[in-house]
């Protein structure tokens, strides 16, 4: 009920603005007109048409092409958060390391991912790995950063008076990790998994491009960005299932979160 | 044999504070022992250093004839502090079973005295409630549970009750006397209550603060089994008034809390 209220309200502000704008005739911040912001009823239109006479529906090319991005996200997403949080339990665990490795853990994060993609996509096919999995390691190089610090932080996170508790035990560092720390780091952990998630796709999505890939999402964006003054309806198509395909990647680790940390209230630690 | 023997314990934290100077005493078998003083007296690090939390500067700490930290590892002290300090990712029963799975006991093992411990605390019923789902009083049984679980010899507990309100404090202070006679375990017991203290103890240990020091040992002679109707006997409000005068004999009333 909610959602519908929320998409009838988002859909009157484009309509309305759009409305608005050609009437008045305003040019800014943009002159509106039908190839900026196309009706939103033309875009989901256009989904169900054929972009070329002989091809197959544009949802269907879509949908394919998300399905192939996906496979790259969930790759680069899996490797991202098993990498993170191995990182980050290591970095957790040494003050010397963390030291020594945070600055540049931070510092991966600032060189844009366009100027790693395409060494990534050299480096593998130089050694015969399939594209689509480079695609994957540029994904994962943008979702394990969230993770490796969050992984940091919730595992430093246990309470003074349970670490007590777990020496009055005289429990083992590793007893210590996986009983108290790791279930406290938790609910930081799906924080970071969530954007990590979403991460993945944009991650999937600008890998395309240099690795060559043209069935995935990327290569349907480049495609109809090169068309948008004729048919801008079909960019701004492919734009709703790529924010699809992220809400789905969001919704799965949301539900894992419901699973594993269960019926605690507002991430009880 | 005592339990507990302390030999000229003295501990210097770093900046120079001195929180604990020259501290000697015995704990005999079966006793129930309150260190009781103002704010910054050092009982609760005493508490600490008994249980091998933290290690003293100079003197020694002896627990069943090993040293405290020997004792530690041997399990052979049960710990509750002021907070219930459950994991809010287990439940009741599982927060108790915690040092049983650590000491690897079997499934069947830990329910079964899980079960038993739930009984003596009153919460059967509650196993698989979180600790959330529970009153303050609750959650510090489910502590007390836990502590006693591993049936340890020595029970050290750190103001367990400060949190609470008054008529929480005085049913749980019975609740633990009957405890403690069931269980037949020693007790080392940290608070800030005379009536708490008088009432609990077979023995009052009055500390006084900067630096802490050992100002007065105050043998209870109430008979046991005690009730609510031993708060209100005469003898009672004697020792209570011993125990108060010897606090400010250690010079140091109002001190803020």
């Amino acid at each position: 009920m909610l959602l519908v209220v929320v998409l009838a309200v988002l859909w009157g502000l484009w309509e309305g603005f759009r409305a608005l704008g050609i009437h008045y005739g305003w040019t800014r911040p943009f002159t509106v007109d039908a190839t900026s912001m196309p009706h939103i009823h033309s875009m989901l239109q256009a989904l169900f048409e054929r972009p070329n006479a002989q091809g197959p529906l544009l949802i269907v090319t879509l949908l394919q092409a998300a399905a192939f991005t996906a496979k790259e996200a969930a790759l680069g997403f899996a490797m991202g958060a098993v990498g993170g949080f191995v990182l980050g339990a290591l970095l957790a665990h040494s003050r010397v390391m963390q030291r020594g490795f945070l600055p540049y853990v931070v510092a991966s994060q600032t060189v844009p991912i366009l100027a790693i993609a395409p060494m990534v996509v050299i480096w593998f096919t130089s050694v015969h790995v399939t594209a689509w999995v480079s695609v994957a390691v540029i994904a994962s190089y943008l979702t394990f950063f969230p993770v490796a610090i969050a992984t940091l932080r919730g595992l430093q996170a246990a309470d003074h008076r349970a670490l007590e508790l777990m020496r009055s035990y005289a429990a083992s560092p590793w007893t210590i990790l996986w009983k108290l720390r790791f279930p406290t780091a938790l609910p930081y952990l799906f924080t970071a998994l969530k954007v990590s998630a979403t991460a993945s796709i944009v991650g999937a999505i600008i890998g395309e491009s240099p690795s060559s890939i043209a069935g995935g999402l990327g290569g349907a964006i480049l495609n109809f960005a090169q068309y948008y003054s004729f048919q801008p309806q079909n960019l701004w198509a492919t734009n709703i299932v790529a924010a699809a395909l992220g809400i789905a990647f969001f919704l799965a680790v949301v539900i894992a979160e419901k699973i594993v940390v269960g019926r605690a209230p507002e991430h009880v630690g | 044999m005592s339990v507990v023997s302390i030999n000229g314990v003295t501990k210097e934290f770093k900046g120079g504070t001195v929180a604990l100077q020259d501290i000697d005493l015995e704990i005999e078998q079966g006793e129930f022992i309150s260190l009781i003083g103002p704010s910054g007296c050092g009982k609760s690090t005493l508490l600490r250093v008994i249980g091998d939390l933290i290690e003293p500067s100079r003197g020694s700490v002896t627990v069943n004839g090993k040293s405290a930290r020997q004792a530690r590892r041997d399990h052979d002290y049960g710990i509750v502090f002021q907070d219930a300090v459950l994991y809010n990712w287990r439940t009741v029963a599982k927060n108790v079973a915690l040092p049983l799975e650590l000491a690897g006991w079997d499934r069947e093992r830990r329910r079964s005295r899980v079960d038993e411990m739930l009984d003596l605390v009153e919460l059967r019923g509650f196993e698989d409630h979180h600790p959330w789902q529970l009153s303050g009083g609750m959650q510090q049984r489910v502590s007390i549970a836990r502590a006693l679980s591993f049936e340890p010899p020595l029970l050290l507990m750190d103001e367990p009750f400060g949190a609470l309100d008054e008529m929480t404090r005085e049913r749980l202070n019975a609740e633990l006397l009957r405890i403690w006679e069931a269980s037949a375990s020693t007790i080392v017991f940290v608070t800030h209550s005379i009536p708490e203290a008088v009432f609990l103890s077979t023995r009052i240990v009055v500390m006084s603060p900067r630096p802490g020091r050992i100002s007065k040992i105050i043998p209870v002679d109430l008979p046991q089994p005690r009730s609510a109707a031993t708060r209100e006997e005469p003898r009672f409000f004697e020792l209570a008034t011993e125990v108060r005068e010897a606090l400010q004999l250690g010079g140091h009333v109002g001190v803020p809390a």
